[in-house]
């Protein structure tokens, strides 16, 4: 991964001796709530329904063994033992006091961390594919990009102070694993007809109150031009996105009222000044960036016969590398997703403990280093295939080797109403209790890959939008229900789910999936996954299955009470 | 008699920024003695009285966030004194109407920010090609603005460019390959 250098090291340090003095004045009551809460919140800082909730920046979810042993530190010391990974591949804690702030950030400093961004009206963490660099499907390494556009958006002068949060996501292989289409801009990297490197820009996306879809705003930007490009994209929005409405500040709404080629007009004027200015990129500082990361050297094994045994002997093993391991693109190294989707824990929380227990996984199977991912899971990129079985013992052991990844109770959820103080209902419960119905791993299998996505709120952190089935809480003279969608997509496909009917109590959330996947098992064809049988067959069917098993539960107890 | 930030130091202020009222009209409103900073509106409507007082040094011209900078083109070279007023300080429009103001418009003479202006933007300020900050006058005690100074060096290399530092941290500085360092 990336290592920092005098300068990145030194503006990190700068922030740490910024904010202290920022929380010092603060405290000291020099500076106001509402003055204090932009610079807190630019540095992840949130004030929660517990405590502050800190929002640490793990950039396209980089992470190596020194930081997760810091995260695992702090989890203990300045918090109640754990950690969650966020969608955006972050990693936050929810109960720090807000005394204690500077002193962490003191320490993530010491480990090339911050927490720079990673909230606030302003360019937020760049996120991208966690398989990025060894996926078998990738036409370029995205992560230097990202670590360009991350120095870039880094204390940026101009957009510091935009309308709206501000968040890009960068793509670099056939299939998108970045969601860049549901992003404020999407950077998906391509080649041109002439065989030239650059990016297509998709801009305008974004889940939340308003779900859109991002649209091309530009088919080719020359690699060098990207800052540029993406300078005048920013300097439209600052200028001229909405300030009046917190809900129509997003660029999304800019976009929408200009229409795609207005708004592609406008930037293409701003983009004609700034082309071939001095943040025209060079050969040179591409290659300065990708040569800092320290990426092992991999050659390509022998197939490991030892594996291949494994496999065919150990049911349990073969289930797990079934639906954890994914190929790599050097011969004889895999990667490995370890799922934080056990039964009866809460998507992406990992225990100081397993903080620990994960570095030293990394460190002895997976030179070091492990990613975050969209799915709030954790991957170890390289992983030797003679490894595979030892590697999964031990994460057995910890607790991180459910073979559910892609499967139904692989789950997305934000924290919801048991922590965050802007949700409607809550979503861990929710998620746990689906789970808990689906506990039959045979029958995970046969119902094959599904994405069960859920938000608290509509402000849709569990991007239930673009989850093949998609749970909202909403709020209903104060009592928590759910609303359903299905036939959401992430990836090349992208897609918006389509809301179902009117919402659930809490309680009925498994009989309602149970429900829906009984439809789709009813209905799928060969080996249909459910989004196919969705988009085949319609929501309809979906619909009136539903509330029909709904009505005769009603009624059943209805006669029970009788 | 406010106070002002100007080349890393605390000033007290010569100027006076001119806001209109509700009822009050461009075209009739009474300027105040002295050097004066009046908005955009006041500018247009009575250019011809008040260019000579610009070209004097003795009058400037404020614009509000969503005002185009680009309707000043024709007089940036008399105007020795450009304002651009945060409404909150969380309107971050007029780090762009700076930006375009030093680069595009290519407005060489004073560029003040006024209003909500508070010493955590300061570094951010600057960069964007402000030449004076105007913290709201009351907001700052005498030591707490000496303190503020502080704020305007919070950070020594930046990453990217700006104005105050037109090349990007790439291009000012030679930034060594990993092989380059001691493990």
């Amino acid at each position: 991964m990336y290592q920092y250098d005098e300068y990145d090291q030194r503006i990190v340090d700068e922030r740490v001796a910024q904010f202290a003095d920022q929380t010092r004045r603060y405290l000291a009551g020099e500076l106001t709530e509402d003055e204090f809460r932009p610079l807190r919140l630019q540095n992840g800082l949130y004030i929660q329904r517990h405590a502050p909730m800190l929002r640490i920046a793990v950039p396209y979810g980089n992470l190596n063994s020194k930081q997760l042993r810091t995260l695992g530190h702090i989890a203990r010391t300045y918090d109640r033992g754990y950690g969650h990974i966020t969608t955006r591949q972050n990693v936050q804690f929810n109960w720090p006091r807000l005394e204690d702030v500077p002193e962490i950030l003191d320490q993530l400093a010491k480990v090339q961390m911050h927490a720079i961004q990673t909230s606030g009206n302003c360019i937020r963490n760049v996120t991208s594919d966690p398989f990025a660099g060894v996926a078998a499907d990738e036409i370029v390494d995205p992560r230097p990009w990202c670590e360009i556009l991350r120095q870039w958006s880094t204390f940026h002068p101009e957009f510091a102070f935009l309308p709206r949060k501000f968040k890009i996501a960068v793509n670099g292989a056939k299939e998108d694993r970045a969601v860049i289409r549901v992003h404020d801009i999407g950077l998906d990297i391509v080649h041109n007809a002439a065989g030239e490197l650059g990016f297509r820009v998709l801009v305008g996306g974004g889940l939340g109150r308003t779900p859109i879809i991002g649209e091309e705003v530009a088919a080719f930007v020359p690699w060098q031009q990207i800052l540029n490009y993406c300078e005048a994209i920013l300097r439209v929005y600052n200028l001229h996105g909405r300030r009046d409405n917190a809900y129509k500040a997003r660029i999304k709404i800019l976009v929408k009222a200009l229409g795609v080629p207005e708004f592609a007009r406008q930037v293409e004027e701003e983009f004609a000044h700034l082309k071939d200015g001095p943040s025209t990129l060079t050969q040179a500082e591409i290659d300065r960036v990708a040569g800092r990361f320290n990426d092992p050297v991999l050659s390509a094994l022998a197939q490991d016969a030892g594996y291949r045994a494994r496999l065919a002997e150990d049911k349990a093993f073969a289930a797990w590398a079934r639906r954890n391991v994914r190929n790599h693109r050097v011969q004889g190294y895999a990667s490995v997703v370890l799922s934080l989707k056990p039964y009866g824990v809460a998507p992406g929380d990992l225990t100081a403990d397993q903080f620990d227990a994960v570095a030293e996984l990394a460190d002895r199977y997976a030179f070091g280093e492990v990613r975050s991912t969209h799915e709030q899971n954790i991957v170890l990129a390289s992983v030797r295939e003679a490894d595979l079985f030892a590697l999964w013992q031990e994460a057995r052991a910890i607790g991180l080797a459910t073979p559910n990844i892609g499967l139904l109770t692989d789950i997305i959820s934000c924290p919801g109403g048991d922590f965050c103080a802007l949700a409607n209902a809550k979503s861990i419960p929710i998620a746990n209790a689906i789970q808990d119905r689906f506990d039959n791993l045979d029958y995970l299998f046969d119902i094959g890959e599904l994405e069960i996505n859920i938000s608290g709120c509509m402000n849709a952190c569990g991007h239930h939008h673009v989850g093949h089935i998609g749970i909202l809480g909403v709020d209903k003279n104060g009592e928590e229900f759910y609303q359903v969608t299905i036939g959401g997509d992430q990836g090349n496909q992208t897609t918006l789910g389509k809301v179902i009917g009117p919402s659930f109590a809490a309680a009925e959330m498994p009989d309602v999936i149970s429900s829906l996947i009984n439809n789709f098992i009813d209905n799928r064809q060969d080996d249909e996954r459910f989004i196919d049988t969705v988009r085949r067959i319609g929501v309809e069917s979906f619909k009136t299955r539903v509330y029909a098993e709904r009505t005769a539960r009603l009624e059943a107890k209805e006669i029970a009470h009788v | 008699m406010s106070d002002i930030i100007k080349n890393g130091r605390v000033h007290a202020d010569e100027w006076t920024v001119l806001r209109l009222a509700e009822g009050d009209e461009a075209a009739t409103i009474a300027l105040p003695a002295g050097r004066v900073i009046v908005p955009l509106a006041v500018w247009q409507a009575r250019r011809e009285e008040l260019l000579p007082k610009a070209e004097a040094g003795v009058l400037g011209v404020w614009l509000a966030g969503n005002e185009n900078p680009a309707a000043l083109t024709a007089d940036l070279s008399a105007l020795p004194l450009v304002a651009v007023d945060f409404p909150k300080f969380a309107d971050g429009r007029g780090y762009s109407i700076a930006t375009l103001l030093r680069t595009r418009l290519g407005y060489g003479g004073e560029l003040r920010a006024i209003g909500n202006v508070l010493r955590d933007q300061f570094f951010f300020l600057l960069r964007c090609g402000f030449s004076v900050l105007q913290p709201q006058e009351g907001k700052y005690t005498p030591a707490q603005l000496d303190a503020a100074l502080a704020s305007l060096n919070d950070f020594s290399e930046p990453y990217q460019a700006a104005v105050d530092r037109p090349e990007p941290l790439f291009r000012r500085q030679s930034r060594r390959p990993l092989q380059g360092e001691a493990a």
